[in-house]
Order: structure tokens, then C-alpha cells, then sequence
């Protein structure tokens, strides 16, 4: 009863690798693309002039804010943690840099910041709190090893009380022009919103970072498996560490950006966006599982969201109404992202 | 044949319980299963053998309704059966006990073994009853165990016998087994194979499905063997060799096996001229765990590794084998002692700090501690030395890809690119990334923890060839291994561990397998290793 068949050498094979094309898995890892097509080509045919040049500045600068954060956020994540403060350290951040900019009379609402180098220290002022407010947190995180949900919910809390106090529930307003400049001026022919470059460039380091440097191998590398990056030799705290950092930093010149383009420091400034920030970067395909992922993705996120609301908005949606269908869409692109991957997989 | 006509008469003709029949199963862009047949007869052991890779899981998770086969039947008791999900599985006799077990370590055996199915009047569970079932069920495989204690507190070997329990509980006809002793003592493996002699004489069918040979020739009463998909050949134990066995499933023979000629040379080189330790340990300890502060995890370690040199490090689990490796990695922290690296007495904290004095760890599981699963072969090949591959932090990648190209061929990494992710390698192509991404950094000392565990017969020999190759060029090698003969066969001299002290040291005349466990066990006399 023995049948052997004949013996065939082993060597490892090289051929690139085939390509069948599965639909359903193409439908998953594009879905966020394809929905944004679809979503503005539905606008567009109801009003004509979404497509224009001037909706599209328009958008981009209604959402600028999400955008950088979601930049941010995607470090985070990447490494499966997550940064619920960022609209909190949005606020403080740019309370900081009104107070700043304004100097020693900053509770004088009547006189606008100096400008010029007041612009420059508020700048850097608030880039000095986001970034100080992630090492608190990627310290807490990767030191102390509070769960990263925890710790920035606390974050939450804590630099939205930080904003009251120093505040005391005024606002700071008056602003002179420099400061007014990197939120509300355009640049290049005075077509680009500035905040819209700052936005953009954002986007190209993210990415290029992540997707050639060493630094962003060993991100993906700690999110996909801690213990093996840490076995491999990678500074496993330094990187969780530093993302909290990054997604501070981002925070912190949003904060600043946002007063500049609003020409007010309020208390409530940011307040909600960290559920949009990450429905962009989920959305973008990004996995909360950590190690999976892409800034262009979120880019693609955030493009959606911003779409989405200002077809809402042209369509006279209740604005009410948007949170549901954020919750729904972050729910639906999870599962689809699921699906393809379990394709993938069997 | 002369097909005598007196009939044996302990043997009347048979009809198998379960017949495969031409069975396929197509994954995308893999043919998984090739019209494969087999049978199994009541009261008998099928050892199932192949290559990861082999068809082997697809099969048997097509047996437990996991999966739909494309092409074929599945006959049972001479009816073809349609599986079409677990339960239903269950309901016709079927039962499989995984590797990984499908226990909940909270609940207490008996709760277990008639998890869903307690014995109940109405909706109050009758303990009672319960526990009188459970204790039957015990007493017929003859294992002694507490039904009421909790299955976590239970060592593996125990919580596999409740698995057994559960299939018995569920009159099963046909216990399928995958690689049932991966994580047994060789003493517990004796007891395990007991039991399954006793559910063959009770007229059940298993199906053995392992990678160690030698239980194949022990418990198994034919073998079949799979590769690529297909059926390979069939064999009564009678006739099969493990040579046989062998080329069937690698489809070619292994002649580079056993390197014992260049091992010998290497050992006549290293004792004529023996070169300065690359590593030094003495007096190495430990106190405490997370459970039990005082436990002494590590006493008085002290030993040195040469250049050149493979030294095995045997002992039971958790005897400290795989503490002093990530001691001496800085995974760990140690309390006492001092690691001497190159004539340098250093502190090492950190695997970082390891790596930079050259030392390289392939930890004992690949999946959890070795391998980014999400990223692709050349990723996870260039993990270790980013730093060399890449200038002012941008990773060059021409240098990556031409690294881990040269490494899949010299390692013979069966895959279709360097860009497949590493979750779609088999577990011997997995391994071979881990060793990769060590030979990469190019170390001076390479710890090598169960360096072969689940990995099938062909990556094995390679690997070991590879270790051989390495301690030529001068590598110092630690390798340890819960597989006597893998020690007894690699070693150029042996540390035996127990209770987190070095009990003894063999050299490789006086390295057999019943004096590691007589210093493993501490137990001086005659202690019969399993198979």
C-alpha cells in the first residue's frame, strides 16, 4: 500500500508574487476612497459648485485642525494606543499662546498682541505645552504603564480644567494681524489658506516619515508586536513615548492655529475633536489594534469627514444629526476593513 | 499476494469508521488539499505526518466543519456525512483537541468537560450529578485529578486530560490530536500515551497528528503521510522507517541531516586550541517572580560559552532554562552575578544593550516575542539592524531588500517574495525569518531558545545544518531544547538545570539522554525516557 511519488527538489522559489485580483478585498482596502468619490460626486451633481477651486480651499480650512490632529493621532495609534486629549491640549495650547503673544496685559481685551516676534513666542509657547502635555502622557504610558485610554482621558479633563483657570471663562480676543495670519492669511497668489500649506506639510513629513525612516519602521514595528520589537532591540518606552510627544506637538499648533484663524482663545475651543481625529484616521483604514496603517489614509479619513458635513450643510441637514453619522461610518469602515482581511487571510 | 483462506482469527475484515474520499479544498491562489483519501478503523491509531504547509490542519479542520470541502465526501460508518459547522461535528462523534485548548481557565474541570451540556433539572444545574460524571469520566482514563479544581491551576498535561474527558464526555467515536505533546514532559507523554492506548481498546479511532517521529513508532498503528496538498504514501508501522517516513513528506532525502563529520573536526579544533570564552557567567540569581516574591528563579549560574562551540541547555520547564537566556539578554533583570562579555564585565539592561555586545536571542516563541506578524519578510529580517541599514535615519532600502534576499536564499525561506507578510509563512519558514534576522546582525553569541519547536523535519535539519555552519564561523552557540535527542544530537557539551541551578555538566561522550534526566530530575538511577 505505499505510493511515493517522485521526489522534487526544494530551493526557495523567487517569482514576484501572483496578483488575483478579489474584489471584495479591493471594495475593503479602498472603501474610504471610493466613498469619498461617491460622497462628492453625489454633491457635486446636487450643487454644482461643490466641485469648485473655491469649495475645496473652503473645505480644506474648515478642517485644518482635524486634519494636523489626525497626523498626530495616526502615530498614536499605529502603536495601539490612542490620545483621547487632543482637543483639550488644542485649547490650553491656544490659550497659552493668545496669553503669550499678548504678553504682560493679556487679560486687556481691548489691546491686540504686538506681533512680529510675539507671534514667533507664542508659536513656540505653544508648541511647548502640546509637546509637554504628550510627554506627560507617554511618560504615564510607557513608564508607568497606565493603560494610554486612561491616562489621556484624564489628559481630557485635566488641560480642559487647566484652560478654565487660567481663562477664568473670559476669552482673549483682539489679535493683531501677524498673529492673524498663520490661520486666516493665503499664501501662493493668495490662493492657499495658510493653515491649509501648514496642514499639507504635515501630511508629507507623516508620511515620508513613516514610510522611510527607521524611526517609522520601529513605530509600526512596537504597534504590531511590543514584545518582539523590544526582543529586536528597539527603545520600546522611548518610541511609545515619543508618539505622545508628536501627537502633543500636533496638538499644541492646532491650538495656536485655531485661535489665529478664529481671532479667539476660548474655553471650549476643541471641545468634541477627539472623536472626530480618530473616526478620520479609523476610518482612513488605520487599526486600533495598532501596527496597521497609513497617514495617507488618514488623510483620505479626514477628507471624508470634511465632505461629509459640508454636503450635510448644503443639503440643510440638521447639524445634529452629524455625530450619528460619524458613529455609523467609523462602525461600517471598521467592519468592511474586517472583512477584507479576514479575505485575505483564509 | 497469496491471500490465505484461514482467515486470521483475531482479525475479521474491518470496515473503517471514517473515510476521506478524494477530498479538496481551494484557498485563494493555494491548492490546500488535492483530492486527499484516507481511512481509520475503530481501535486504532493513524499517525498523520507532513510538512507544515502539508494540508494537515485544512484537513482536519474540514473533519471538524471548520471548513467546506470544494471536492470529495466524508464518509462515516459507511453513509457520506455532511459537517457543515463544529457542533454538528461533535453530534456525529468527531472530536479534535487542538493545540491550543478550548478550555476556560476560570471554571473548574468539571464545568469544563459538560460546559453547555451540565446535567440539570429545569435551569439549576444539579452539581452533584455533575461532579459524580466528571469523576467517572477521570476514573475511565485513569487520571487523577480534582474536578473541582480550577483548570488554570492545572499544569498542561492536566488540562489536555480534561480536554480528553470533554471528547469522551461527548461520546466521541474519532479523537483527532494535533501535536498533543508539543508541550509535555517526557514523563507526561508516557501517561499520555497510556490514556490513548486505553481509548483504543475501547473501540475509538484517534488521529495522531505530530512532527516527532519517534511517537509516531510508539503510538501509532499506520501512518499517512501529506505533502503539498496530496497524499504522499500510506504505511502499516510495520513497514514504514523513519527514513521512509522522511522522504515522503520532504519529497527528497535528508542527506544533510546530520552533519556529524564537520561537527567532530569542529570539537577536535576547539579542544586542541580551545579559543578565550566569548561569554562568562558566574554566580548568576534571581529571587522572586509575580506570584511568589521569595521563589528562587535563578541560584549561583556560572558558566562560560566559546567561540566556536554549540552548548546545550537541558532541564524540565521551568528549571530556569529560558531565564538564563533572557538574563543574559537583558530581557530580564537578574539580582546577583556577573556577565562577562569578551574579557569585558558589563551590566547589560536592556536586549539593546545585548545586541550592541553582540549577543542574539531567538526567543522560544517566534509568534509572540520574535515575530511583527503585519509586516513583510524583508521588515521583520531588517528589524534588528535598522541602524546599519539606514543613513541619517532613512532606511535604505535597496540594502534591506538585498539583505533579505540573499538571506532567503541562503536559508532556503519557501516563499513567493521577500515582501509576503511573515503571518503567511508556515512556522518552519517563520522560524528561518527569526534566525535570519539574527544572522543579520552578525552576533558573537547566539542564545537559541527551542529553536526547532513546531517546526517540521525538513526546516529542522536545515536549522540544525545552520547552527553547525554558524558555530564553524565561530558563533558561540547556546541552544536550548525541552527534545532530549535534539540536545543529546547538537550538543558539543551539555548544562543540565534544575530548580534554577546548573545540576551538572556533560561533555558529548557522556550526553545521553538518561543522564540529563537523571541530573534533570535529580533522580539517580534508571528513569526510561519516553519512546
Amino acid at each position: 500500500m505505499v505510493s511515493e511519488t517522485s521526489a522534487v527538489g526544494g530551493t526557495a522559489a523567487l517569482e514576484p508574487p501572483k496578483r488575483r485580483i478579489d474584489p471584495i478585498e479591493l471594495l475593503g482596502r479602498f472603501a474610504p476612497v471610493i466613498f469619498l468619490v461617491v460622497l462628492a460626486a453625489i454633491f457635486t451633481s446636487q450643487q454644482p459648485a461643490f466641485a469648485s477651486e473655491t469649495n475645496f480651499w473652503f473645505l480644506l480650512r474648515q478642517n485644518f485642525v482635524y486634519g494636523i490632529l489626525a497626523v498626530g493621532m495616526t502615530f498614536v495609534i499605529l502603536t495601539g494606543g490612542i490620545d483621547l486629549s487632543v482637543g483639550s491640549v488644542v485649547a490650553f495650547a491656544g490659550m497659552v499662546a493668545a496669553a503669550v503673544a499678548k504678553g504682560s496685559n493679556w487679560r486687556d481685551v481691548g489691546n491686540p498682541d504686538p506681533g512680529g516676534s510675539a507671534v514667533l513666542l507664542a508659536v513656540l509657547a505653544a508648541i511647548a505645552v502640546g509637546a509637554g502635555a504628550g510627554l506627560i502622557h507617554g511618560f504615564c504610558v510607557a513608564k508607568l504603564k497606565v493603560p494610554a485610554f486612561v491616562v489621556t482621558l484624564g489628559g481630557l479633563a485635566a488641560w480642559r480644567g487647566a484652560t478654565q483657570v487660567m481663562s477664568q471663562g473670559t476669552p482673549i480676543n483682539r489679535f493683531s494681524d501677524d498673529y492673524r495670519f498663520w490661520g486666516s492669511g493665503w499664501i501662493l497668489g493668495d490662493r492657499v489658506p495658510v493653515p491649509v500649506a501648514i496642514f499639507a506639510a504635515f501630511v508629507i513629513v507623516g508620511y515620508l516619515v513613516l514610510r522611510f525612516t527607521t524611526y517609522g519602521r520601529s513605530i509600526y514595528a512596537v504597534g504590531g508586536n511590543p514584545e518582539a520589537a523590544r526582543l529586536s532591540g528597539l527603545n520600546t518606552t522611548g518610541l511609545i513615548m515619543s508618539v505622545y510627544v508628536i501627537s502633543g506637538f500636533c496638538a499644541g499648533l492646532s491650538g495656536f492655529l485655531l485661535t489665529s484663524r478664529l481671532g479667539a482663545a476660548e474655553v471650549v475651543a476643541g471641545q468634541g475633536y477627539e472623536l472626530i481625529v480618530i473616526a478620520a484616521v479609523v476610518i482612513g483604514g488605520t487599526s486600533l489594534f495598532g501596527g496597521e496603517g497609513s497617514v495617507l489614509g488618514t488623510l483620505v479619513g479626514t477628507l471624508l469627514i470634511g465632505v461629509l458635513y459640508s454636503g450635510l450643510a448644503i443639503n440643510n441637514v440638521n447639524p445634529y444629526y452629524q455625530p450619528i453619522i460619524i458613529g455609523v461610518i467609523v462602525v461600517l469602515s471598521v467592519y468592511l476593513d474586517q472583512l477584507a482581511k479576514r479575505r485575505r487571510r483564509a | 499476494m497469496v491471500v490465505s483462506d484461514m482467515a486470521a482469527p483475531e482479525e475479521p475484515p474491518r470496515a473503517p469508521l471514517l473515510r476521506v474520499e478524494q477530498v479538496s479544498k481551494q484557498f485563494p491562489g493555494v491548492l490546500a488539499l488535492n483530492e486527499v483519501s484516507l481511512e481509520v478503523y475503530p481501535g486504532e491509531v493513524l499517525g498523520l505526518v507532513g510538512e507544515n504547509g502539508a494540508g494537515k490542519s485544512t484537513l482536519m479542520k474540514i473533519l471538524s466543519g471548520v471548513y467546506q470541502p470544494d471536492g470529495g465526501h466524508i464518509v462515516l460508518d459507511g453513509k457520506p456525512v455532511v459537517i457543515h459547522n463544529p457542533r454538528q461535528a461533535q453530534d456525529l462523534g468527531i472530536s479534535i483537541i487542538y493545540q491550543e485548548f478550548n478550555l476556560m481557565p476560570n471554571l473548574s474541570v468539571e464545568e469544563n468537560v459538560f460546559v453547555g451540556r451540565e446535567p440539570n433539572s429545569g435551569k439549576v444545574v444539579r452539581w452533584g450529578q455533575l461532579r459524580k460524571q466528571t469523576e467517572e469520566l477521570l476514573d475511565q482514563l485513569g487520571v487523577r485529578l480534582d474536578p473541582g479544581a480550577a483548570v488554570r491551576s492545572l499544569s498542561v498535561a492536566e488540562q489536555q486530560m480534561v480536554e480528553i474527558a470533554k471528547a469522551l464526555s461527548l461520546n466521541a467515536r474519532i479523537v483527532i490530536m494535533d501535536e498533543p505533546t508539543s508541550a509535555l514532559t517526557d514523563r507526561e507523554v508516557a501517561a499520555l500515551f497510556d490514556i490513548i492506548r486505553g481509548l483504543k481498546e475501547r473501540g475509538l479511532a484517534v488521529i495522531y497528528i505530530s512532527h516527532r517521529l519517534e511517537e509516531i513508532f510508539t503510538i501509532c498503528d499506520r501512518v499517512t503521510v501529506l505533502r503539498d496538498g496530496e497524499l504522499a504514501g500510506e504505511l502499516s508501522i510495520e513497514e514504514a522507517t523513519p527514513d521512509r517516513i522522511v522522504r515522503l513528506m520532504v519529497g527528497r532525502p535528508l542527506g544533510d541531516l546530520f552533519r556529524g563529520e564537520e561537527a567532530e573536526r569542529r570539537l577536535e579544533s576547539l579542544a586542541a586550541r580551545p579559543p578565550e570564552p566569548v561569554l562568562e557567567v558566574r554566580g548568576l540569581g534571581r529571587t522572586g517572580t509575580g506570584q511568589d516574591p521569595a521563589a528562587i528563579v535563578l541560584e549561583d549560574v556560572s558558566f562560560a560559552l566559546r567561540p566556536g562551540e554549540i552548548v546545550g541547555l537541558a532541564g524540565l520547564v521551568g528549571s530556569g532554562r529560558t531565564e538564563i537566556a533572557r538574563a543574559i539578554f537583558g530581557a530580564d533583570d537578574y539580582d546577583r552575578g556577573e556577565i562577562i562579555v569578551s574579557g569585558k564585565q558589563t551590566r547589560i539592561r536592556s536586549p539593546r544593550e545585548a545586541i550592541r555586545l553582540g549577543i542574539g536571542l531567538v526567543p522560544e516563541d517566534r509568534k509572540l516575542q520574535a515575530l511583527v506578524l503585519n509586516l513583510a519578510i524583508r521588515e521583520n529580517m531588517a528589524l534588528s539592524v535598522l541602524d546599519r541599514l539606514s543613513r541619517f535615519g532613512i532606511v535604505l532600502l535597496g540594502a534591506e531588500r538585498k539583505l533579505a534576499r540573499d538571506m532567503v536564499q541562503a536559508l532556503r525561506v519557501r516563499t513567493p517574495s521577500i515582501e509576503q507578510k511573515v503571518l503567511n509563512l508556515s512556522g518552519g519558514n517563520q522560524q528561518k525569518v527569526v534566525i535570519a534576522k539574527w544572522l543579520a546582525l552578525r552576533p558573537k553569541i547566539l542564545i537559541m531558545d527551542e529553536p526547532t519547536r513546531g517546526i517540521d523535519i525538513g526546516a529542522k535539519a536545515e536549522v540544525h545544518g545552520l547552527m553547525h555552519q554558524l558555530a564553524a564561523d565561530g558563533v558561540a552557540i547556546l541552544m536550548i531544547s525541552s527534545e532530549l535527542p535534539e540536545i543529546v544530537h547538537m550538543s558539543d557539551r551539555v548544562l543540565v538545570m534544575r530548580q534554577g541551578r546548573i545540576a551538572g555538566e556533560l561533555a558529548r561522550h557522556e550526553a545521553t539522554q538518561e543522564a540529563i534526566m537523571a541530573l534533570a530530575t535529580g533522580v539517580v538511577g534508571t528513569i526510561a525516557p519516553a519512546a
